[in-house]
């Protein structure tokens, strides 16, 4: 009785273990698979953005130990006048920036889409200025929007307009940077141009045969199809024009200068940078960067609750 | 048996229908009327003109750069495309000034490090998420995307510590080898292209006996040539351009990489004293062009895998 009831389990548990062998293997690759992230992210995030949350605790300048201040730091961000300073034009400069971007870069792509055969060779031109390194488009900045002998101003003498001391003027260098970066809208132009591109040509011609015309078109379809595409750009470009560095960098700050007024492009990263970097002031930077993380954080859910009403999205697939 | 498939399961890109309209042709392959009627081209005619219009003007700084690196000293703010006196002093004395062919060799040895270890580590990692079931699946991806929304400069400061420990400061290491442990955001877009290919296909090849390395290697990658292609282009321009991590890591003028170059010919050729433009004008050129030729090269992927991965919900 007993000796019958465990040969029939037997093969049963013999089959379980061997399934329980498959799985444990299975899941060995998916590990062996996910590896490189997983070490990535415990060393280059997790461990960084512990260690950055103490280091904004403390006095640090790399040659002595870090030293515990409490919230030193903190406090002296808001007694720091260059703090509100940066602060101040770089949220100037994003909300210049990112509304232009989008709208340039939106015109574009719907050009472009409309432009039948020549569309690949616009495309190329518009996508070049990104392949420019950005050092290069500062000293672009310094060129051709010199306020004497700039490009910029002498085809605004042609209308005569007199144009600003773009470079010099605390008044125009955000906005001279602002339209600098315009330049370089080609990867959002791409971005937009495949979102329109995968727009499904049955939705015009059933909002056709409605009786909609080009403008109820591009309000009803268009707009809603291409919406999680442009969402995307706004956010990209309002996280990337709070970190503004490299343009404004070359342009207005190294060893060296002299020459310009630079208070009107100080940059928070461009601050933040200075602190870690060449004044060795590690804490303070740090305690710099998680202010930045938190106005990221908080103006990227802004978008994220805004986009709930806005943005459209394909029933999700299943998978 | 691809007959059978479901329509979903077929990768946008290879389905040929969806896929013809992300494809760089794809102005080519929409459906035009035999005869456009008039509107149609007067319609044509204003998109044309406008094109045209944004090209000069998008053009225009870029050939206006390269023909003032052929102007001597004194003429390069006249504004002239075509130079008064052509010379090519500028090349030489850029070249005699700052060594320039290193610069380019080091940008080229730290591009091609990164490109390929962030392009091979973010497929392995995307294959990870898009293929495998496992329990904790979810909170794991969930930090993939929370950790693409991470300030760079919250982690830039223990990283450089991390790299000043390992006695890696003033060398390129730290230019490219963070690279071999993937890219959140190349994770993301490769995982959304990969979630479109046919799964049937890969359960076959894994009943027919291959290995799961081999599947990924051998099928996977092959497959995801689009999103292999962006990865490696959109890393190729990151990387070639990349100034703050040359200004925190390179010490040594031996080591600079081009953008690290150029800042430090704007900085003595410039705020040093008196600006010499012909000399920055030139090094600039110098940076820009290889960029330009490998976009040639690859901007046919580049649109596909962006059109294919990127933006689906």
């Amino acid at each position: 009785m007993v000796a019958a009831a465990a040969s029939a389990v037997a093969p049963d548990a013999s089959r379980e273990r061997s399934r329980r062998r498959a799985r444990r293997r299975y899941v060995r690759s998916a590990l062996l698979f996910l590896s490189p992230w997983i070490v990535g992210f415990l060393v280059f995030t997790a461990w960084p953005l512990i260690y950055s949350a103490y280091l904004s605790f403390t006095d640090y300048d790399v040659i002595n130990d870090p030293e515990f201040v409490g919230t030193a730091n903190y406090t002296r961000l808001f007694e720091d006048p260059k703090i509100a300073l940066a602060l101040g034009n770089t949220v100037i400069f994003t909300l210049l920036q990112v509304p232009l971007y989008v709208l340039v870069s939106l015109a574009l792509a719907l050009l472009l889409d409309r432009a039948g055969r020549s569309a690949g060779f616009f495309r190329t031109v518009f996508f070049l200025p990104k392949m420019t390194p950005p050092v290069a488009v500062g000293v672009l900045f310094l060129l051709l929007f010199n306020g004497q002998s700039g490009l910029i101003n002498t085809v605004l003498g042609w209308f005569g307009i007199d144009g600003p001391a773009w470079t010099t003027d605390p008044a125009w260098v955000k906005p001279g940077l602002v339209l600098m970066s315009l330049w370089t809208v080609g990867a959002s132009i791409i971005i937009l141009l495949a979102a329109l591109q995968s727009v499904p040509i049955e939705l015009y011609e059933s909002a056709r045969i409605d009786g909609a015309g080009f403008w109820r078109q591009s309000l009803s379809v268009t707009l809603p199809m291409i919406s999680p595409a442009l969402f995307f750009i706004v956010v990209v470009n309002t996280i990337g024009g709070l970190q503004t560095f490299d343009e404004a960098y070359t342009a207005f700050f190294g060893s060296g200068n002299t020459t310009y007024s630079n208070d009107a492009a100080l940059f928070y990263v461009i601050y933040l940078f200075q602190q870690a970097f060449e004044f060795l002031n590690m804490g303070y930077a740090s305690a710099m960067a998680w202010v930045l993380f938190a106005v990221i954080m908080a103006i990227t859910a802004v978008q994220l609750a805004v986009s709930r009403k806005l943005v459209y999205y394909e029933a999700e697939d299943p998978r | 048996m691809t007959q059978s498939l479901p329509d979903r399961t077929v990768p946008v890109a290879l389905a040929p229908a969806a896929g013809a309209a992300l494809s760089p042709a794809a102005d080519e392959v929409r459906p035009r009327q035999n005869r456009p009627s008039r509107r149609r081209r007067v319609e044509q005619g204003f998109v044309l003109a406008a094109l045209v219009v944004f090209a000069v003007i998008f053009a225009y700084p870029f050939v206006w750069l390269v023909s003032a690196s052929f102007k001597p000293r004194g003429e390069v703010f006249d504004n002239k495309l075509i130079p008064d006196t052509f010379t090519v002093e500028n090349y030489v004395r850029v070249w005699q000034e700052a060594p320039l062919a290193l610069w380019l060799l080091n940008t080229l040895i730290v591009t091609v490090l990164a490109a390929v270890t962030v392009t091979i580590s973010s497929a392995m990692v995307a294959w990870g998420f898009a293929y495998f079931r496992f329990r904790g699946r979810g909170v794991l991806f969930g930090l993939v995307l929370a950790s693409m929304m991470l300030p760079g400069a919250v982690t830039m400061i223990p990283t450089f510590l991390i790299w000043n420990a390992l006695g890696q400061i003033g060398t390129l290491t730290p230019m490219w080898a963070q690279n071999l442990f993937a890219s959140a955001f190349y994770v993301f877009l490769i995982r959304q292209f990969m979630l479109g290919l046919p799964r049937e296909l890969f359960d076959a090849a894994r009943v027919d006996g291959a290995s799961q390395w081999g599947l990924f290697w051998r099928i996977v990658l092959p497959l995801s040539k689009p999103a292999i292609a962006v990865t490696l282009v959109f890393e190729v321009q990151a990387v070639w351009t990349d100034l703050m991590r040359a200004l925190i890591y390179l010490r040594d003028a031996s080591t600079f990489t081009i953008p690290r170059g150029l800042k430090s010919l704007v900085d003595s050729f410039g705020f040093g004293g008196e600006w010499h433009w012909e000399i920055i004008i030139t090094a600039s050129v110098i940076a820009t062009v290889p960029m330009i030729l490998i976009f040639f090269l690859g901007q046919r992927q580049i649109i596909r895998g962006v059109g294919a991965g990127a933006l689906k919900g």
